[in-house]
Protein backbone atom coordinates (compact mmCIF):
# COMPACT_ATOMS: atom_id res chain seq x y z
CA UNK A 1 0.00 0.00 0.00
CA UNK A 2 2.84 2.62 1.01
CA UNK A 3 4.38 1.79 -2.62
CA UNK A 4 1.39 2.63 -4.43
CA UNK A 5 1.36 6.04 -2.70
CA UNK A 6 5.24 6.67 -3.06
CA UNK A 7 4.78 5.46 -6.55
CA UNK A 8 2.01 8.01 -7.34
CA UNK A 9 3.81 10.88 -5.56
CA UNK A 10 6.48 9.93 -7.42
CA UNK A 11 5.13 10.36 -10.97
CA UNK A 12 2.26 12.86 -9.99
CA UNK A 13 3.02 14.98 -12.40
CA UNK A 14 3.71 11.64 -15.59
CA UNK A 15 -0.13 10.87 -14.23
CA UNK A 16 -1.23 14.06 -14.30
CA UNK A 17 0.34 14.69 -17.96
CA UNK A 18 -1.43 11.21 -19.18
CA UNK A 19 -4.44 12.00 -17.15
CA UNK A 20 -4.99 15.61 -19.46
CA UNK A 21 -3.40 14.11 -22.39
CA UNK A 22 -6.09 11.31 -22.65
CA UNK A 23 -8.93 13.51 -22.22
CA UNK A 24 -7.89 15.82 -24.76
CA UNK A 25 -7.91 13.08 -27.04
CA UNK A 26 -11.09 11.63 -25.64
CA UNK A 27 -12.52 15.16 -26.88
CA UNK A 28 -11.06 14.60 -30.07
CA UNK A 29 -12.60 11.26 -30.55
CA UNK A 30 -16.17 12.14 -28.79
CA UNK A 31 -17.41 15.31 -29.39
CA UNK A 32 -20.32 14.84 -31.35
CA UNK A 33 -21.86 17.29 -33.16
CA UNK A 34 -25.20 16.29 -33.76
CA UNK A 35 -25.47 15.93 -29.88
CA UNK A 36 -25.99 18.97 -27.96
CA UNK A 37 -24.83 19.12 -24.54
CA UNK A 38 -25.21 22.09 -21.51
CA UNK A 39 -21.00 22.97 -22.57
CA UNK A 40 -21.52 23.38 -25.82
CA UNK A 41 -24.29 25.85 -25.23
CA UNK A 42 -22.03 28.38 -22.96
CA UNK A 43 -18.89 27.86 -24.86
CA UNK A 44 -20.51 28.92 -27.68
CA UNK A 45 -22.49 31.52 -26.14
CA UNK A 46 -18.82 33.12 -24.50
CA UNK A 47 -17.02 32.79 -27.77
CA UNK A 48 -19.84 33.98 -29.28
CA UNK A 49 -19.89 36.89 -27.30
CA UNK A 50 -16.48 37.73 -28.08
CA UNK A 51 -16.66 37.49 -31.63
CA UNK A 52 -19.14 39.70 -32.33
CA UNK A 53 -17.19 42.25 -30.40
CA UNK A 54 -14.74 41.87 -33.06
CA UNK A 55 -16.95 41.52 -35.48
CA UNK A 56 -18.12 44.84 -35.12
CA UNK A 57 -15.04 46.27 -36.51
CA UNK A 58 -14.21 43.80 -38.96
CA UNK A 59 -17.78 44.34 -40.51
CA UNK A 60 -16.47 48.11 -41.63
CA UNK A 61 -13.88 46.71 -44.00
CA UNK A 62 -16.16 44.60 -45.99
CA UNK A 63 -18.99 47.41 -46.97
CA UNK A 64 -18.04 48.11 -50.11
CA UNK A 65 -17.94 44.07 -51.42
CA UNK A 66 -21.49 42.88 -49.54
CA UNK A 67 -22.94 46.51 -51.07
CA UNK A 68 -22.10 45.44 -54.25
CA UNK A 69 -23.25 41.85 -54.12
CA UNK A 70 -26.22 43.45 -52.39
CA UNK A 71 -27.26 45.78 -55.78
CA UNK A 72 -26.47 42.38 -57.71
CA UNK A 73 -28.81 40.32 -55.87
CA UNK A 74 -31.24 43.08 -56.29
CA UNK A 75 -31.17 43.47 -59.54
CA UNK A 76 -32.32 39.40 -60.45
CA UNK A 77 -34.88 39.84 -57.91
CA UNK A 78 -36.32 42.91 -59.54
CA UNK A 79 -35.88 40.82 -63.13
CA UNK A 80 -38.28 38.57 -61.67
CA UNK A 81 -40.90 41.04 -61.23
CA UNK A 82 -44.33 40.82 -62.69
CA UNK A 83 -44.28 44.29 -63.71
CA UNK A 84 -41.33 43.17 -66.19
CA UNK A 85 -43.50 40.99 -67.97
CA UNK A 86 -46.24 41.92 -70.64
CA UNK A 87 -48.99 39.28 -71.75
CA UNK A 88 -48.63 38.75 -75.25
CA UNK A 89 -52.05 37.00 -75.57
CA UNK A 90 -54.82 39.35 -75.81
CA UNK A 91 -57.42 36.28 -75.80
CA UNK A 92 -57.48 35.75 -72.29
CA UNK A 93 -60.14 36.05 -69.76
CA UNK A 94 -60.62 35.81 -66.17
CA UNK A 95 -62.59 33.05 -64.74
CA UNK A 96 -64.15 32.65 -61.55
CA UNK A 97 -63.51 29.21 -59.65
CA UNK A 98 -66.62 27.84 -58.17
CA UNK A 99 -64.97 24.92 -56.55
CA UNK A 100 -64.55 24.93 -52.73
CA UNK A 101 -61.76 23.77 -52.30
CA UNK A 102 -58.76 26.18 -54.02
CA UNK A 103 -56.23 24.26 -56.30
CA UNK A 104 -54.64 27.45 -57.15
CA UNK A 105 -53.46 27.88 -53.80
CA UNK A 106 -50.24 28.50 -53.43
CA UNK A 107 -48.51 27.31 -49.84
CA UNK A 108 -44.98 28.44 -48.75
CA UNK A 109 -42.46 25.32 -48.59
CA UNK A 110 -39.29 27.78 -48.19
CA UNK A 111 -38.51 30.50 -45.38
CA UNK A 112 -35.46 32.70 -45.65
CA UNK A 113 -34.11 33.48 -42.71
CA UNK A 114 -30.90 36.59 -43.15
CA UNK A 115 -28.06 35.83 -40.00
CA UNK A 116 -24.77 37.64 -39.32
CA UNK A 117 -21.56 35.93 -39.71
CA UNK A 118 -19.46 36.40 -36.43
CA UNK A 119 -16.25 33.48 -36.97
CA UNK A 120 -15.34 32.40 -40.01
CA UNK A 121 -12.51 29.41 -40.55
CA UNK A 122 -11.08 28.45 -44.09
CA UNK A 123 -8.20 26.98 -42.89
CA UNK A 124 -8.31 23.90 -40.28
CA UNK A 125 -9.48 20.68 -42.13
CA UNK A 126 -12.76 20.68 -40.34
CA UNK A 127 -14.07 24.14 -40.58
CA UNK A 128 -17.15 26.06 -38.84
CA UNK A 129 -19.15 29.02 -39.18
CA UNK A 130 -20.78 30.93 -36.32
CA UNK A 131 -23.98 32.99 -36.84
CA UNK A 132 -25.31 35.44 -35.20
CA UNK A 133 -28.65 33.98 -34.37
CA UNK A 134 -29.96 31.03 -32.71
CA UNK A 135 -32.71 29.12 -31.26
CA UNK A 136 -34.33 31.75 -29.86
CA UNK A 137 -34.74 33.29 -33.24
CA UNK A 138 -36.45 30.48 -34.62
CA UNK A 139 -33.13 28.53 -36.02
CA UNK A 140 -32.89 24.83 -35.81
CA UNK A 141 -30.61 21.66 -36.94
CA UNK A 142 -30.39 20.40 -39.77
CA UNK A 143 -31.17 23.81 -41.68
CA UNK A 144 -28.92 24.88 -44.57
CA UNK A 145 -27.31 27.80 -45.11
CA UNK A 146 -26.53 29.91 -48.36
CA UNK A 147 -24.90 32.96 -48.86
CA UNK A 148 -26.28 36.39 -50.51
CA UNK A 149 -25.80 35.05 -54.10
CA UNK A 150 -27.89 31.65 -52.89
CA UNK A 151 -24.52 29.44 -53.41
CA UNK A 152 -24.32 26.56 -50.34
CA UNK A 153 -22.33 27.48 -47.84
CA UNK A 154 -23.14 24.82 -45.14
CA UNK A 155 -25.48 22.85 -42.68
CA UNK A 156 -26.50 24.33 -38.86
CA UNK A 157 -24.91 21.67 -36.88
CA UNK A 158 -24.84 23.04 -33.60
CA UNK A 159 -27.00 25.99 -31.39
CA UNK A 160 -26.99 28.26 -28.38
CA UNK A 161 -29.57 30.91 -27.65
CA UNK A 162 -28.09 33.47 -29.61
CA UNK A 163 -25.62 31.86 -31.95
CA UNK A 164 -25.79 29.08 -34.08
CA UNK A 165 -22.57 26.55 -34.93
CA UNK A 166 -22.68 26.30 -39.50
CA UNK A 167 -20.65 23.08 -40.44
CA UNK A 168 -19.09 24.60 -43.61
CA UNK A 169 -19.13 22.79 -47.08
CA UNK A 170 -15.34 22.95 -45.96
CA UNK A 171 -15.70 20.35 -43.58
CA UNK A 172 -14.59 16.44 -44.06
CA UNK A 173 -17.83 14.89 -42.76
CA UNK A 174 -19.68 17.34 -44.63
CA UNK A 175 -22.18 15.78 -47.23
CA UNK A 176 -24.29 17.52 -49.63
CA UNK A 177 -25.94 16.22 -52.75
CA UNK A 178 -25.00 18.00 -55.81
CA UNK A 179 -26.22 17.13 -59.56
CA UNK A 180 -24.82 18.16 -62.92
CA UNK A 181 -27.48 21.23 -64.28
CA UNK A 182 -27.09 19.68 -67.81
CA UNK A 183 -27.53 16.18 -67.48
CA UNK A 184 -29.09 15.93 -64.00
CA UNK A 185 -26.63 13.15 -62.74
CA UNK A 186 -25.93 13.01 -59.31
CA UNK A 187 -23.59 12.60 -57.24
CA UNK A 188 -22.04 13.34 -53.25
CA UNK A 189 -19.62 16.35 -52.46
CA UNK A 190 -16.72 16.19 -50.09
CA UNK A 191 -13.74 17.87 -49.34
CA UNK A 192 -10.21 16.84 -49.78
CA UNK A 193 -8.75 18.92 -46.71
CA UNK A 194 -6.22 21.09 -49.01
CA UNK A 195 -7.45 24.20 -50.84
CA UNK A 196 -10.51 26.31 -49.29
CA UNK A 197 -12.17 26.49 -52.79
CA UNK A 198 -12.57 23.25 -54.29
CA UNK A 199 -14.32 20.62 -53.29
CA UNK A 200 -14.75 16.77 -54.81
CA UNK A 201 -18.08 15.09 -56.15
CA UNK A 202 -17.92 11.70 -56.76
CA UNK A 203 -20.27 8.93 -57.81
CA UNK A 204 -21.43 10.31 -61.37
CA UNK A 205 -21.45 8.03 -63.73
CA UNK A 206 -19.12 7.91 -66.72
CA UNK A 207 -21.88 7.82 -69.03
CA UNK A 208 -22.37 11.54 -68.31
CA UNK A 209 -21.72 14.33 -69.99
CA UNK A 210 -19.15 16.21 -68.16
CA UNK A 211 -17.19 19.32 -69.13
CA UNK A 212 -14.69 21.92 -67.75
CA UNK A 213 -17.21 25.32 -66.73
CA UNK A 214 -20.46 23.18 -65.94
CA UNK A 215 -22.57 24.01 -63.33
CA UNK A 216 -23.18 21.59 -60.26
CA UNK A 217 -26.30 22.75 -58.46
CA UNK A 218 -28.25 21.29 -55.29
CA UNK A 219 -30.45 18.06 -56.03
CA UNK A 220 -33.58 18.91 -54.04
CA UNK A 221 -33.37 15.11 -52.69
CA UNK A 222 -32.67 15.87 -48.94
CA UNK A 223 -35.02 18.66 -47.53
CA UNK A 224 -32.32 20.74 -46.39
CA UNK A 225 -31.49 22.80 -49.80
CA UNK A 226 -34.40 23.75 -52.10
CA UNK A 227 -33.61 22.51 -55.77
CA UNK A 228 -31.53 24.60 -57.92
CA UNK A 229 -29.06 26.61 -55.32
CA UNK A 230 -25.79 26.95 -56.63
CA UNK A 231 -22.93 25.21 -55.58
CA UNK A 232 -19.97 24.75 -58.07
CA UNK A 233 -18.10 25.31 -61.37
CA UNK A 234 -16.50 22.25 -62.84
CA UNK A 235 -12.52 22.81 -62.61
CA UNK A 236 -11.43 18.87 -63.64
CA UNK A 237 -12.99 15.88 -64.51
CA UNK A 238 -10.77 12.48 -63.46
CA UNK A 239 -11.88 9.49 -64.19
CA UNK A 240 -11.80 6.23 -61.75
CA UNK A 241 -9.54 3.66 -62.63
CA UNK A 242 -10.78 0.92 -60.77
CA UNK A 243 -14.89 1.85 -60.94
CA UNK A 244 -17.09 3.38 -63.41
CA UNK A 245 -16.81 6.62 -62.15
CA UNK A 246 -15.83 10.27 -62.48
CA UNK A 247 -14.09 12.06 -59.80
CA UNK A 248 -14.99 15.68 -60.62
CA UNK A 249 -13.46 18.87 -59.12
CA UNK A 250 -15.65 21.83 -58.62
CA UNK A 251 -14.79 25.70 -57.54
CA UNK A 252 -17.40 26.88 -55.00
CA UNK A 253 -19.49 29.48 -55.78
CA UNK A 254 -19.78 30.77 -52.37
CA UNK A 255 -16.40 32.87 -51.41
CA UNK A 256 -15.63 31.00 -47.89
CA UNK A 257 -13.17 33.77 -47.43
CA UNK A 258 -15.09 36.84 -47.05
CA UNK A 259 -18.55 35.69 -45.59
CA UNK A 260 -20.52 38.50 -43.76
CA UNK A 261 -23.91 37.88 -43.99
CA UNK A 262 -25.75 34.67 -44.52
CA UNK A 263 -29.61 33.21 -45.59
CA UNK A 264 -30.71 30.61 -43.61
CA UNK A 265 -33.28 28.34 -45.01
CA UNK A 266 -36.06 27.26 -43.30
CA UNK A 267 -38.36 24.15 -44.71
CA UNK A 268 -41.68 24.57 -43.57
CA UNK A 269 -42.30 20.38 -44.69
CA UNK A 270 -39.30 19.63 -42.60
CA UNK A 271 -41.42 17.77 -39.89
CA UNK A 272 -44.24 16.45 -41.99
CA UNK A 273 -41.11 14.73 -44.31
CA UNK A 274 -39.50 13.44 -40.94
CA UNK A 275 -42.83 12.44 -39.58
CA UNK A 276 -43.59 10.14 -42.82
CA UNK A 277 -39.98 8.82 -42.59
CA UNK A 278 -40.23 7.76 -38.63
CA UNK A 279 -43.41 6.47 -39.67
CA UNK A 280 -42.13 4.49 -42.96
CA UNK A 281 -38.98 2.56 -40.56
CA UNK A 282 -41.47 2.00 -37.47
CA UNK A 283 -43.77 -0.27 -40.24
CA UNK A 284 -40.03 -2.27 -41.49
CA UNK A 285 -39.38 -2.57 -38.12
CA UNK B 1 4.81 43.92 -12.26
CA UNK B 2 3.55 41.33 -10.53
CA UNK B 3 3.95 37.66 -12.38
CA UNK B 4 0.36 36.45 -12.27
CA UNK B 5 -0.93 39.50 -13.47
CA UNK B 6 1.47 39.90 -16.14
CA UNK B 7 0.69 36.25 -17.52
CA UNK B 8 -2.84 36.90 -17.46
CA UNK B 9 -2.12 39.27 -19.56
CA UNK B 10 -0.32 37.66 -22.20
CA UNK B 11 -2.98 34.33 -22.16
CA UNK B 12 -5.63 37.09 -23.53
CA UNK B 13 -3.24 38.97 -25.37
CA UNK B 14 -2.38 35.90 -27.26
CA UNK B 15 -5.29 33.76 -27.89
CA UNK B 16 -7.11 37.04 -29.37
CA UNK B 17 -3.98 37.77 -31.58
CA UNK B 18 -3.91 33.86 -33.03
CA UNK B 19 -7.71 34.01 -33.31
CA UNK B 20 -8.21 37.16 -34.85
CA UNK B 21 -4.85 38.12 -36.72
CA UNK B 22 -3.05 34.83 -37.04
CA UNK B 23 -5.61 32.54 -37.78
CA UNK B 24 -7.00 34.69 -40.96
CA UNK B 25 -3.68 34.45 -42.57
CA UNK B 26 -3.44 30.91 -44.99
CA UNK B 27 0.05 30.88 -46.81
CA UNK B 28 -0.24 28.63 -49.63
CA UNK B 29 -3.90 26.84 -48.35
CA UNK B 30 -1.99 24.96 -46.13
CA UNK B 31 -0.24 26.91 -43.51
CA UNK B 32 -1.39 28.89 -40.27
CA UNK B 33 1.29 30.51 -38.50
CA UNK B 34 0.89 29.36 -34.30
CA UNK B 35 2.15 31.74 -32.24
CA UNK B 36 0.10 31.54 -28.92
CA UNK B 37 2.14 28.69 -27.03
CA UNK B 38 4.51 31.02 -26.45
CA UNK B 39 2.82 31.77 -23.59
CA UNK B 40 3.58 28.39 -22.11
CA UNK B 41 7.76 29.13 -22.94
CA UNK B 42 7.36 32.05 -21.12
CA UNK B 43 5.75 30.57 -17.95
CA UNK B 44 8.25 30.90 -14.90
CA UNK B 45 10.97 28.84 -14.10
CA UNK B 46 9.64 28.38 -10.83
CA UNK B 47 6.28 27.01 -11.39
CA UNK B 48 4.48 24.06 -10.14
CA UNK B 49 4.94 21.30 -12.63
CA UNK B 50 1.14 19.62 -12.49
CA UNK B 51 0.43 23.62 -12.14
CA UNK B 52 2.19 24.22 -15.65
CA UNK B 53 0.54 21.39 -17.45
CA UNK B 54 -3.19 23.04 -15.96
CA UNK B 55 -2.49 26.27 -17.43
CA UNK B 56 -0.92 25.03 -20.67
CA UNK B 57 -4.54 22.48 -21.24
CA UNK B 58 -6.81 25.63 -20.12
CA UNK B 59 -4.36 27.59 -22.92
CA UNK B 60 -5.25 25.13 -25.91
CA UNK B 61 -8.91 24.51 -24.77
CA UNK B 62 -9.69 28.30 -24.90
CA UNK B 63 -8.35 28.42 -28.21
CA UNK B 64 -10.40 25.28 -28.84
CA UNK B 65 -13.47 26.82 -27.68
CA UNK B 66 -13.04 29.31 -30.27
CA UNK B 67 -12.27 26.87 -32.86
CA UNK B 68 -15.23 24.83 -32.33
CA UNK B 69 -12.63 21.57 -32.34
CA UNK B 70 -12.31 20.55 -28.77
CA UNK B 71 -8.63 18.63 -27.50
CA UNK B 72 -6.72 19.24 -30.36
CA UNK B 73 -4.44 22.52 -29.44
CA UNK B 74 -5.22 21.34 -25.74
CA UNK B 75 -3.44 18.28 -26.36
CA UNK B 76 -0.77 19.73 -28.19
CA UNK B 77 -0.24 22.43 -25.46
CA UNK B 78 -0.28 20.08 -22.71
CA UNK B 79 2.34 17.99 -24.18
CA UNK B 80 4.70 20.62 -24.61
CA UNK B 81 4.33 21.81 -21.21
CA UNK B 82 4.99 18.29 -20.10
CA UNK B 83 8.51 18.40 -21.82
CA UNK B 84 9.30 21.85 -20.91
CA UNK B 85 10.88 21.35 -17.64
CA UNK B 86 13.51 18.56 -19.59
CA UNK B 87 14.08 20.77 -21.80
CA UNK B 88 15.40 23.63 -19.60
CA UNK B 89 17.43 20.97 -17.26
CA UNK B 90 19.02 20.14 -20.66
CA UNK B 91 20.17 23.23 -21.68
CA UNK B 92 20.39 25.67 -18.67
CA UNK B 93 24.06 25.94 -18.69
CA UNK B 94 25.02 26.26 -14.69
CA UNK B 95 23.49 24.99 -11.61
CA UNK B 96 20.81 27.88 -10.06
CA UNK B 97 20.99 30.21 -13.28
CA UNK B 98 16.67 29.30 -13.15
CA UNK B 99 17.04 30.74 -9.60
CA UNK B 100 18.25 33.85 -10.66
CA UNK B 101 15.81 34.92 -13.22
CA UNK B 102 12.28 34.61 -13.67
CA UNK B 103 11.76 33.00 -17.03
CA UNK B 104 13.14 31.60 -20.34
CA UNK B 105 14.97 34.00 -22.12
CA UNK B 106 17.85 34.83 -24.33
CA UNK B 107 20.11 35.99 -21.29
CA UNK B 108 18.64 33.43 -18.29
CA UNK B 109 19.56 30.21 -20.77
CA UNK B 110 22.75 32.01 -21.24
CA UNK B 111 23.13 32.34 -24.71
CA UNK B 112 21.46 32.88 -28.26
CA UNK B 113 21.96 29.14 -29.18
CA UNK B 114 20.38 27.28 -26.28
CA UNK B 115 17.30 29.77 -26.27
CA UNK B 116 16.80 29.34 -30.01
CA UNK B 117 17.27 24.96 -29.60
CA UNK B 118 14.96 25.12 -26.49
CA UNK B 119 12.37 26.90 -28.72
CA UNK B 120 12.51 25.54 -32.07
CA UNK B 121 12.21 21.65 -30.35
CA UNK B 122 9.05 23.00 -28.72
CA UNK B 123 7.59 24.43 -31.54
CA UNK B 124 8.58 21.31 -33.36
CA UNK B 125 6.96 18.62 -30.97
CA UNK B 126 3.87 21.08 -31.16
CA UNK B 127 2.90 21.45 -34.26
CA UNK B 128 3.76 17.71 -35.03
CA UNK B 129 1.50 16.63 -32.55
CA UNK B 130 -0.94 19.13 -33.57
CA UNK B 131 -0.99 17.88 -37.04
CA UNK B 132 -0.57 14.31 -36.71
CA UNK B 133 -3.97 14.70 -34.93
CA UNK B 134 -5.64 16.48 -37.43
CA UNK B 135 -3.90 13.98 -39.86
CA UNK B 136 -5.88 11.28 -38.42
CA UNK B 137 -8.58 10.62 -40.98
CA UNK B 138 -6.27 11.79 -44.23
CA UNK B 139 -3.26 9.74 -43.36
CA UNK B 140 -0.89 11.14 -45.86
CA UNK B 141 2.39 11.52 -44.96
CA UNK B 142 4.27 13.44 -47.23
CA UNK B 143 1.48 16.14 -46.69
CA UNK B 144 1.70 15.92 -42.87
CA UNK B 145 5.58 15.79 -42.87
CA UNK B 146 5.51 19.22 -45.39
CA UNK B 147 3.33 21.17 -43.46
CA UNK B 148 4.61 20.40 -40.21
CA UNK B 149 8.29 21.57 -40.77
CA UNK B 150 6.87 24.74 -42.96
CA UNK B 151 4.34 25.52 -40.12
CA UNK B 152 7.04 25.14 -37.46
CA UNK B 153 9.35 26.99 -39.91
CA UNK B 154 6.68 30.15 -39.61
CA UNK B 155 6.00 29.97 -36.30
CA UNK B 156 9.82 30.08 -35.40
CA UNK B 157 10.09 33.41 -37.35
CA UNK B 158 7.12 35.06 -35.63
CA UNK B 159 8.38 33.91 -32.68
CA UNK B 160 11.90 35.35 -33.38
CA UNK B 161 10.10 38.61 -34.23
CA UNK B 162 8.24 38.57 -31.39
CA UNK B 163 11.44 38.39 -29.08
CA UNK B 164 12.90 41.23 -31.21
CA UNK B 165 9.89 43.37 -30.67
CA UNK B 166 8.80 42.92 -27.51
CA UNK B 167 12.22 43.04 -24.95
CA UNK B 168 11.44 41.54 -21.54
CA UNK B 169 13.53 42.87 -18.90
CA UNK B 170 14.83 40.38 -17.14
CA UNK B 171 16.19 41.29 -13.87
CA UNK B 172 19.00 39.28 -11.93
CA UNK B 173 18.18 38.10 -8.54
CA UNK B 174 21.09 37.69 -6.15
CA UNK B 175 20.63 35.05 -3.21
CA UNK B 176 16.31 35.46 -3.30
CA UNK B 177 15.58 32.34 -3.93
Amino acid sequence: MRNIFLFIRRYSNLLFFLLLQGYSIYLIVHYNRYHNSVFSNTTNQLTGKVNEQYNKVEDYFYLKKINDSLVKANEKLLNQLKADFIASDTGRKIINDTLLVDSIKQYRRYNYMQATVVSNSVSTQSNYIVLHRGEAQHLKKGMGVVDINNAVVGIITDLSDDYAVVMSLLHKDSHIDGKLIKGGETGTLSWEGDAPNIVTINRISKSAKVAKGDTIITSGNSSTFPKGMLIGYVTEVIPEKSSNNYLIRLKTAADFHSLQYVYVIDNKQQEAINQLLEKAKQQNK
Amino acid sequence: MNSLIKNIIRFILLILVQVYVLDQIHLHKMVTPYLYFIFILWLPFNMNRSMQLLVAFALGFTLDCFRHNPGFHSAACVLIAFVRPFMINLLIPHEGADGNYDEPSIKSMGGLLPYFIYVAVLTLIHNAWLFLLEAWQFGNIWYFLVKTLLSAAISLLLIIITELLFVRKQKFRTNTV
